[in-house]
């Protein structure tokens, strides 16, 4: 039965490696279609290999299952940068090396090219997006919402609130929403005092908030006017703002940015396929060409020196980009050293206060 | 010759017509039709033992085992080994501590090791993978050394945390299934109320799937009565309908289930059309416990109807006939004539769908909201968060709970009684 079980995955793996396709995991929606446009399509038209997307709630969850069975079906993943480091951490990964990435357009070698903590051992950032709130014009008209304050401000803006289901960016936006200083966030969460306020915080709101798991669930929530307001991610409102006319604002005091990771699975079948593919994706041109298509910031200094404009050739990136320096007057960078060592402890705590009615 | 039939008539044996005792070649005869019956069911049994089997064996070892950090430190567990609870943490301990610390910066497990120990103590990633970092230049004294790097390296309750991690086998992630953890001393002790999640979660997820199975039961009765009763032509236009959902999709139904309730969706509707809500009063009926509780009776209906059906189907009429004719009413013919008889239907039904209930996850996890989560959820929750290890616990304390229950059932009612149709 073993021998047959090897055999089978053997045969399994040769019939991968044959088929020398780069298959890509990404988050779906708006998302998932900008990574397709800017890097999949491309990639596989100028090397000839066959590239294809799919798409996940969370591209993090199947890597361990995958390496642990040592049936690995996807080479490349787009996942969250704690989940990069993690994943990492545990040898689920393959380790990246800087030195072969390309340099950026104006020549400055890729170590030098990439804003601080872009690229790790094992991850290289496809973009900076951000946690923001937004809410739909139509129908919050006179006072608006301007701070994150007001997002928790259920006397002033009355009606049900989505937020993400999960402990990490809740609660330093609970924070935030609190008046506390973004350089103070992850010092204050690191006390049980802090931890304690956050949720004194959501407590306020919890009987009006609707949760939220997939990216694509926060603009359709708002369009069906299930919630006044919600957090979402940056892309997903600029989207549907702008490529589906829908009318919504962001918020973006209180937003919190972190960049997302291209990393490739231990014992992908097509790894030399997959780096390039990395190569490809995170080059100068190849960050430009995705924010082209969504509103996720470029890491490099190269990507950010010239103007990009939207795929409808009128609309500029620059102010919609979790980096513009307007957006980043009162933003946090999301920590991922400390959501590294405190994910499970605050998880647990989130849920058990999610359980209790 | 002789030899053999002198034998024969002194010991009494039987024989066959070639000699052999009639015993053994009885034996023989019915061996090879073991043998045979055995082979066919072969098949069966590897697709069992492959599917079911050693999973279930995996799943159970992983609960217990997790070699993240012993494999990584392997010097420290042997100081473990040899300074039981309670002794002093001195300079050699720190010096087999940095051993290691240096062994998992060359090996690159740093990382699994703090993993490892953090399940027990939030924060040790970041230490170990700190240590690891710096570990090529630690001095001697080691112990000042760590303490200089940070100052974590003394908690008792790190030591405690890392004792406990030196073990390959452990049950540490059934204290953590029981909201129990270890304080400094290595004893156990429950962790803060504001963390307290799992044994809630089994109560509710038991509570719940009692509650479904009590309603499936009261509404399938009377469907399943009417089944049985009812001439053949219409009794099998009823089947269908009861067998048509059975044969939907899950996420259909589940999804169905999401466009009538939702606050904007059908229901809804037709109530405030009604006027018997207000616009802005719109009942919340998806998306929290209520929600669970109706998409999974909704679902779980079939599996109650059809035990009850086919053991109703089975009752002789005279039986009530003669109960009414000797005077009984009918509310007593029910409950002493025909509930009786029902017995073996409902317990078949009940145990079928509150163990299904009980380890739901699909229905759940889309229409219980943040409140109608159930025990699997947190299942799949930890698979998610590469915490396997607890995600088996909690999975063998569920397959535990089961199977007290499927031996309570045997002992009150008998297993033999079970009817599924």
């Amino acid at each position: 039965m073993r021998k047959l079980l090897i055999l089978s995955t053997a045969l399994t793996v040769v019939g991968y490696a044959a088929q020398a396709d780069v298959t890509v995991m990404s988050w779906g929606g708006a998302y998932g279609e900008a990574q397709t446009e800017a890097h999949v399509k491309p990639f596989a038209a100028k090397t000839g290999i066959v590239t294809t997307m799919v798409d996940s709630d969370n591209p993090a969850t199947p890597i361990k299952a995958m390496v642990e069975a040592g049936d690995v079906t996807i080479d490349v993943a787009s996942v969250e940068y704690a989940d990069a480091i993690r994943l990492c951490d545990e040898g689920l990964l393959e380790p990246i090396d800087i030195a072969s990435l390309p340099a950026g357009a104006d020549g400055v070698a890729a170590a030098d090219d990439f804003l601080p903590g872009a690229v790790t051992e094992c991850g290289v950032s496809t973009d900076i997006w951000a946690n923001i709130y937004a809410y739909d014009t139509t129908k919050l008209t006179g006072t608006v919402p301007v701070t994150a304050a007001d997002f928790f401000d259920l006397g002033k803006f009355p009606g049900k609130r989505g937020l993400k289901k999960g402990a990490k960016a809740v609660l330093e936006f609970a924070l935030m929403g609190d008046g506390v200083a973004p350089a103070d966030i992850y010092a204050m969460m690191g006390t049980p005092e802090g931890i304690d306020r956050a949720f004194a915080k959501l407590d306020s709101i919890k009987s009006e908030v609707v949760w939220w798991e997939a990216g694509a669930q926060p603009p359709q929530l708002l369009a069906d006017g299930e919630v006044v307001m919600t957090t979402a991610y940056n892309g997903r409102i600029f989207n549907a703002a702008v490529n589906e006319g829908k009318p919504f604002a962001i918020v973006w005091d209180g937003q919190i940015y972190e960049n997302e990771m291209y990393v490739v699975p231990k014992g992908s079948p097509n790894k030399d396929e997959a780096m390039q593919f990395i190569q490809f994706a995170t080059s100068t041109e190849g960050l430009q060409a995705q924010a082209m298509q969504i509103s996720y910031g470029p890491a490099r200094k190269s990507a950010n020196a010239t103007e990009i404009l939207f795929k409808d050739g009128k609309t500029v990136m620059g102010p919609n980009l979790p980096t513009a320096p307007a957006n980043l007057a009162n933003a946090l960078e999301s920590s991922s050293a400390f959501w590294v060592d405190k994910d499970a402890e605050l998880n647990e705590r989130f849920n058990a206060w999610l359980a209790a009615n | 010759m002789t030899d053999m039939t002198a034998g024969m008539f002194t010991t009494g044996i039987l024989t066959t017509s070639d000699g052999r005792p009639l015993k053994a070649a009885l034996a023989r005869a019915q061996r090879r039709a073991k043998w045979r019956a055995f082979l066919l069911v072969l098949p069966l049994l590897a697709f069992v033992l492959v599917t079911f089997v050693v999973p279930i064996g995996t799943m159970l070892k992983r609960s217990v085992y997790h070699d993240g950090f012993s494999a990584a430190a392997p010097a420290l567990g042997a100081w473990f080994a040899g300074h039981p609870q309670g002794a002093e943490i001195d300079e050699t301990a720190y010096a087999a501590l940095v051993i290691d610390l240096r062994q998992m910066q060359a090996n690159k497990t740093a990382g699994s090791a703090g993993t490892r120990v953090n399940y027990n103590l939030s924060g040790a990633i970041s230490l170990f993978k700190a240590g690891a970092r710096n570990a090529v230049d630690l001095q001697p004294p080691y112990k000042e050394a760590l303490l200089a790097l940070d100052a974590r390296w003394g908690e008792p309750l790190m030591w405690t945390a890392m004792r406990a991690s030196a073990s390959a086998y452990t049950a540490d992630f059934y204290l953590v299934a029981a909201d129990m953890e270890r304080n400094a001393e290595g004893g156990v002790q429950l962790v803060d109320e504001n963390r307290q999640i799992y044994k809630y979660l089994f109560v509710k997820t038991f509570v719940l799937s009692a509650l479904i199975t009590l309603l499936c039961l009261l509404l399938s009765f009377p469907i399943a009565h009417l089944l049985a009763v009812l001439p053949m032509a219409r009794a099998n236009l009823l089947m269908i309908l009861v067998l048509l959902p059975f044969w939907t999709s899950l996420l259909v139904r589940t999804t169905s289930w999401i466009a009538l309730l939702q606050e904007q969706g059908i229901v809804n509707d037709i109530l405030v059309w009604l006027r018997v809500l207000g616009d802005d009063g719109r009942i919340r009926m998806i998306y929290n416990q209520a929600g669970t509780v109706i998409v999974m009776t909704h679902i779980l209906l079939p599996f109650m109807v059809l035990p009850l059906y086919s053991v109703m189907k089975t009752i002789p009429p005279s039986y009530a006939r003669a109960a009414r004719s000797l005077g009984a009413t009918s509310w007593t013919t029910f409950r002493r004539i025909y509930l009786p008889q029902t017995l073996p239907g409902i317990a078949a039904g009940s145990l079928l769908v509150f163990i299904l209930a009980v380890g739901y996850y699909i229905t759940p996890a889309l229409v219980g909201g943040a409140e109608g989560q159930l025990i699997s959820n947190f299942i799949d929750f930890h698979m998610d968060k590469s915490n396997w290890s607890l995600a088996a616990a909690i999975a063998a304390v569920l397959l535990a709970a089961v199977l007290v229950l499927y031996w309570l059932y045997d002992r009150l009612i008998g297993i033999d009684r079970l009817k599924l149709g």
